[in-house]
């Protein structure tokens, strides 16, 4: 079998798996079986709760990748434009304290995503322009967010609010489902919103067709008179703001307020999704949702006073989930198959 | 000569490259309706004349006109608009990606903001039913044979229009019946008054197809030809520039005990697929095999297997005697004393950004006098590399040069040099002279006969039928994983490799109307 | 003649191109971090004055130069070795601390032990903890191709969460406090001193705090050079570094040779762990994981991934460290605009082809480093 269609089995098995786990958490919530502990730490509406609010970052990061890498740009420095993100949207939220919030916020969003935007725009410089090994390049950036960051974090400043959610009507009232997808802030519905744009995106509009294209073989893509290496800069810098997109929902709307280092590998992580969900949104989303629930679960252990394991420990459990499903899958996905080597149109005889 | 209006003409061209005059006043019209054949050598400067024509490269002097009109192109783009379209050597496809998808790619059919899919579609169906050019518009590419991928590279240059059509080396991974099909698409496109532009550097082809050829040689136009008249000899005379050797000089074989002995071989591709079922032949000290077929029959994987470089899934594979299945490539060249010039010398054959003399070590570093124990002896190095250099007439500044800079001739004798040069008894050749100059290619046979004189069984493969059939004593036919066939040389016709290269079985031959 | 085809460019002459484009990363760097100061309503000329003093002001200094450039030259070899094979280690951070977690708990374990032993063996265990970290990504990414970018960065996580259990004060709880914990510490979680004989003697003034890994370091620099330029298996590791299907082809272990270069990998930071431990800190607190592992890649770039130039870059990353404290002590400037100008250093050695348009260099000067060649599968 080709790679694409052992793909296609492990989606099916995924969405079926997804199925049966929103079925138990219905049932758990709903009948007696929530009366058992260990059921509420695995399915409660708490557990589901923090798996969406652990996945939003990834799954944004995950998105920046798929941007980027399906045009051919490894993406190593998502860590860093979320980490960038997180403290523009920081800077941004303090200067306007005395703004109205929504107004504040949404400012403080745009901020975020301006500031990965040209963090995504470097790294494409880097790489592009500069030809430096594009694995290197994501590292200067990774190194380069955490020490500006660290060097003009006024460690006094307060952010004042964040986003609240908003509960959409009738869907929030469905039972379990309802407050935990229709019942949240603003920037959870528009990572939301943004997977199924991006899918949509992908596969079905000009741009989508060219970008896989560029991604898969340049040289196809030149000879039919499309620019590669713009659409390299374009997708690379849309895949920053979105990550940096991630950084502000951070600040924004889960924290409330930046710590140094606050990203803490999620940019790493979302990159595992993205290879686990085999370059496809979707894909990425549910990894992303899985790791987000190892998260959750790490959580929910510790609120259920679980002593016997120390909770380092159990910490350790989204890092290593990733390294066991980067283990397991890679070599039966298939990157873009152009990734990571540089383009040029003139004498490429 | 002709008083229609040429649709384009090129003028004066002129391209350099750093280094190098790959086109140097090349003039040439071309009128709807014929099929010109371009003539010439690899490195002749077709390819660059065409990526000019083609707007991929700007000339450095000269002018292009089109239906009578100076043009300036600076993307393909500019070259598409005005109706010229290529097929490239090198198939211009995504292989991951529809029929569908790829022939719109760049000049989509959109209805909204989405792609109009069923549009193109149709839009395909009509230009395949219009010049017999069967294909599903929905299928993967990778899924495709090579012959239909083509098609659907003549569609997409269709699909946008083309009445100029510029085929570039289109014969080279196709059957010998594949090219009768692809001949007889290119008859039916020129009565519909497309021109065509066909690159070649078989004299047969362009003899049989073309209106009218024009030769080059060295960047250069050194002559234009009439098929009714030209002659093979003739036009290989202005291709080259001096009268060709067609046959390598070489005595009768006098072959040995078997060396090389494959049984049953299975193996699978890169893509997991079965690409060896059941493959046995065997080589004799002193004999040439040559194993002919297109292109991705499963020779690169039978080469792999037998150097140790994939693992056998079946079946049993023995040099001199001694059972090498599961060897490793170092076993396979120290045990069986054996040699490879692989398919790939810039992938496998060399390290590019090591010295001349790293790479004549590259599979010897860790053997008296190169290496005491651990620790590596540069002196001796040296001193290997001074002599090979000069005994294979490898040019180089300096051995401590990168290989990566020579050209690619020097390249493949830096390659000959350190596998000929060590004590073999079996001798792995894939495609030892694609892409290098006559005289290295010259030079390399000469070796490779060399060696068969000296009592070295030698396994040939090459995708050339014409470096098969000149230096082989036995001639094996690979086709879909399995040897269909072993001929002696002399009862080995074009025709009938040509019909076992298509998969048509030895025994249904004299039914395709070929008596033996 | 005289042997054309035995022409070889002149040594020093190499040696001096060779500084160039190091020199000129630090400079460029060093301007952009004195505008973006100034930018940003700090003096410069202060900070740059005080980091100047803090570094080599003094002997005290110069001292504490060479003290923070040792563990530097080891994680940036361990970083470089890998380069050498195509391999891109992020994970020196983890094997640091698993070098130190291990040489600690040598360290305050055997009393009584002559010290010659107590101290090798304490490195002993550094050397293993290391190796272990760095085997991990290596085996996974023969066995199963995991990217050992994403396996290093992870078990960076991992390796700071088991290296903070082991000294874990215990939680309020009721968990347990960790095998490494100093009870005396009462809340803070830290390990014991370690044991006087498991300590790395001390030269000169015993005030400089100049301990014996300065020399180990030093050796080992060499011993790494041999290795790579001088041995048959440093012939692999760079042939597979540069060309892995001409390795495959020549005959050379591939698999083995990745698991190798990252078990040195492994082993080059887990020593700097075990010897920061044994010379400096002579305790294990969560907080001394610091920068070193990150700061190696940095290094070894600059250091253009060649054992001697990583001994200059560590020395110059040792300055930047060592006078960072002094400088925001004088100049009230943030330490943490050193990692600024070191990700700018960084971003121009990495990046050659901006360096030699800013200063019309020829081309063929440098050697690209390429590690994104097996990017999302394709194992060794």
């Amino acid at each position: 079998m080709r790679p694409h269609r052992v793909w296609k089995a492990t989606a099916i098995v995924g969405w079926v798996l997804a199925l049966a786990l929103v079925a138990l958490a219905i049932l758990v919530n709903t009948t007696a079986l929530g009366e058992r502990t260990w059921l509420r730490v695995l399915f409660g509406v708490s557990a589901l709760n923090f798996t969406l609010r652990a996945a939003i970052p990834l799954i944004l990061g995950a998105m920046s990748g798929i941007l980027c890498e399906r045009s051919g740009i490894i993406n190593i420095g998502i860590e860093g434009m979320m980490l960038a993100g997180a403290f523009a949207a920081f800077v941004a939220k303090t200067n306007t304290n005395d703004w109205p919030l929504t107004t504040s916020l949404l400012f403080s969003t745009l901020v975020a995503v301006g500031i990965g935007g040209i963090m995504g725009l470097l790294h494409a410089t880097f790489s592009i322009r500069f030809r430096m090994d594009q694995i290197i390049s994501g590292t200067v950036i990774i190194i380069l967010a955490a020490g500006i960051s660290a060097y003009l974090f006024d460690r006094d400043a307060v952010a004042e609010g964040k986003f609240a959610p908003i509960a959409i009507p009738l869907l929030s009232q469905i039972p379990v489902i309802g407050p935990v997808l229709f019942a949240k802030p603003l920037l959870t519905y528009l990572a939301l919103i943004l997977v199924a744009l991006l899918h949509v995106g992908l596969f079905y509009t000009r741009w989508g067709l060219r970008t896989r294209a560029v991604g898969e073989h340049p040289r196809a893509a030149d000879t039919v008179g499309i620019p590669v290496n713009r659409y390299r800069y374009m997708n690379t810098t849309l895949g920053g703001m979105v990550a940096g997109l991630a950084g502000g929902y951070l600040v924004l709307e889960a924290v409330g307020q930046f710590q140094e280092g606050m990203t803490a590998g999620r940019g790493f992580i979302s990159l595992a999704a993205m290879i686990f969900g085999n370059w496809n949104p979707f894909g990425a989303m549910g990894a992303s949702v899985l790791f987000g629930y190892t998260q959750a679960l790490q959580n929910e252990l510790l609120l259920a006073g679980v002593k016997t394991v120390p909770r380092h420990f159990i910490s350790m459990l989204p890092y290593l989930v990733t390294i066991v499903v980067v283990s397991g899958f890679v070599g039966r996905v298939r990157p873009p198959a152009a990734e990571g080597k540089v383009y040029e149109t003139e004498g490429g005889e | 000569m002709d008083t229609r209006e040429p649709i384009l003409e090129v003028r004066d061209i002129t391209k350099v490259f750093p280094g190098v005059v790959a086109n140097n006043r090349v003039h040439l019209e071309l009128y709807p309706g014929e099929i010109l054949g371009l003539l010439g050598e690899n490195g002749a400067g077709k390819s660059t004349l065409m990526n000019i024509i083609y707007g991929l490269y700007r000339p450095t002097e000269g002018e292009i006109r089109v239906r009578g009109r100076p043009v300036t192109m600076h993307s393909p783009k500019d070259a598409i608009a005005l109706g010229i379209g290529m097929v490239h050597q090198h198939f211009q496809l995504v292989p991951v990606m529809s029929v569908v998808d790829n022939v719109m790619l760049g000049s989509e059919s959109i209805r909204g903001p989405f792609l109009d899919r069923e549009a193109v579609a149709r839009r395909i169906q009509e230009i395949a039913s219009r010049y017999s050019l069967e294909v599903d518009p929905y299928a993967i590419v990778e899924d495709l044979p090579v012959g239909v991928r083509q098609r659907v590279e003549i569609i997409k240059a269709l699909y946008r229009e083309a009445d100029i059509l510029i085929l570039d080396e289109p014969t080279s991974v196709l059957t010998p019946q594949e090219i009768q099909g692809l001949f007889q698409i290119m008859d039916l496109l020129r009565r519909q008054g497309k021109a065509i532009i066909f690159i070649t550097h078989k004299l047969k082809e362009v003899l049989h197809i073309a209106d009218r050829i024009v030769v080059l040689r060295r960047g250069e136009v050194v002559g234009e030809a009439d098929p009714q008249t030209a002659s093979q000899a003739s036009l290989a005379a202005m291709m080259v520039g001096r009268e060709v050797m067609l046959v390598v000089e070489k005595g009768p074989a006098s072959p040995g005990p078997v060396v090389l002995e494959v049984e049953g071989l299975e193996a699978v591709n890169d893509l997991g697929e079965p690409a060896l079922r059941g493959v046995s032949l065997q080589v004799r000290a002193g004999e040439i095999l040559g194993v002919a077929g297109v292109q991705g029959n499963g020779q690169t994987e039978l080469v792999e297997v037998i150097t140790g470089l994939r693992p056998a899934t079946g079946g049993r594979l023995r040099i001199a005697g001694q059972d090498m299945t599961r060897a490793s490539p170092r076993q396979i060249t120290d045990r069986g004393q054996s040699c490879h010039v692989p398919e790939d010398r810039h992938a496998y054959g060399m390290v590019g950004a090591y010295p001349v003399a790293y790479n004549l070590v590259l599979n010897t570093y860790y053997r008296p006098p190169f290496a005491q124990g651990l620790t590596i002896q540069e002196e001796a190095i040296a001193e290997h590399a001074r002599r090979l250099v000069a005994e294979y007439d490898v040019r180089t500044p300096s051995i401590y040069t990168r290989a990566g800079s020579l050209s690619g001739g020097n390249q493949q004798k830096l390659v000959v040099a350190r596998e000929f040069s060590r004590p073999i008894q079996l001798l792995i050749a894939a495609q030892p002279t694609r892409g290098i100059d006559v005289g290295s290619i010259e030079f390399i046979h000469q070796q490779i006969v060399a060696k068969r004189d000296q009592g070295v069984a030698v396994l040939l493969v090459s995708y050339e039928l014409d470096e098969i059939m000149a230096l082989s004593d036995r001639i094996a036919v690979m086709y879909q994983g399995q040897i269909l066939d072993v001929l002696p040389a002399e009862e080995a016709t074009r025709e009938r490799l040509g019909l076992l290269m298509a998969g048509v079985h030895p025994q249904e031959h004299t039914a395709a109307g070929l008596s033996t | 003649m005289a042997n054309a085809i035995d022409r070889r460019p002149g040594r020093l002459g190499r040696f001096l191109r060779s500084l160039l484009l190091p020199v000129a990363a630090i400079l460029i760097a060093l301007a952009i971090g004195a505008v973006a100061m100034w930018a940003f309503g700090d003096d410069p000329l202060v900070a740059y004055r005080g980091l100047w003093s803090g570094a080599f002001g003094d002997a005290r200094a110069l001292a504490r130069t060479v003290r923070k450039m040792v563990p530097l030259i080891f994680t940036g070899l361990s970083v470089a070795v890998a380069f050498k094979a195509g391999l891109f280690n992020i994970g020196a951070a983890g094997q640091f601390l698993m070098g130190t977690v291990a040489a600690t708990a040598v360290g305050i374990s055997f009393p009584g032990m002559p010290a010659p032993l107590h101290v090798s063996l304490a490195l002993l265990a550094g050397v293993v903890g290391g190796l272990v970290w760095g085997l991990i990504p290596g085996l996974l990414k023969v066995y199963t191709g995991a990217h050992e970018v994403i396996v290093t960065i992870m078990l960076n996580y991992v390796a700071a969460l088991l290296a903070g259990w082991t000294v874990y004060a215990g939680g309020t709880e009721g968990q347990s406090p960790g095998p490494l914990w100093d009870p005396t510490a009462r809340a803070v979680s830290e390990s014991p001193d370690i044991l006087e004989s498991a300590r790395l003697p001390l030269f000169f003034d015993p005030a400089y705090r100049l301990h014996a890994g300065v020399l180990l370091a030093l050796a080992v620099v060499v011993f790494i050079w041999w290795l790579i330029y001088r041995t048959t298996i440093g012939f692999e590791i760079r042939t597979v570094g540069l060309n892995l299907k001409a390795a495959r082809y020549a005959g050379m272990r591939v698999a083995w040779t990745v698991v190798f270069t990252m078990g040195i990998a492994g082993i080059l930071a887990g020593l700097a762990g075990a010897i920061e431990t044994l010379g400096v800190n002579w305790k294990f607190a969560p907080e001394f994981g610091g920068q070193v592992g990150f700061d190696g890649i940095t290094v070894a770039l600059l250091g253009q991934t060649h054992p001697f130039g990583i001994v200059l870059a560590a020395f110059l990353f040792g300055a930047l460290d060592a006078g960072a404290a002094r400088m925001q002590f004088e100049s009230g400037v943030a330490q943490d605009i050193i990692q600024v100008i070191q990700a700018l250093v960084l971003a121009f050695v990495a990046a050659p082809t901006l360096i030699r348009l800013l200063f019309r260099m020829e081309a063929e000067e440098f050697e690209v480093t390429t590690i994104s060649q097996t990017w999302g599968g394709g194992s060794g």
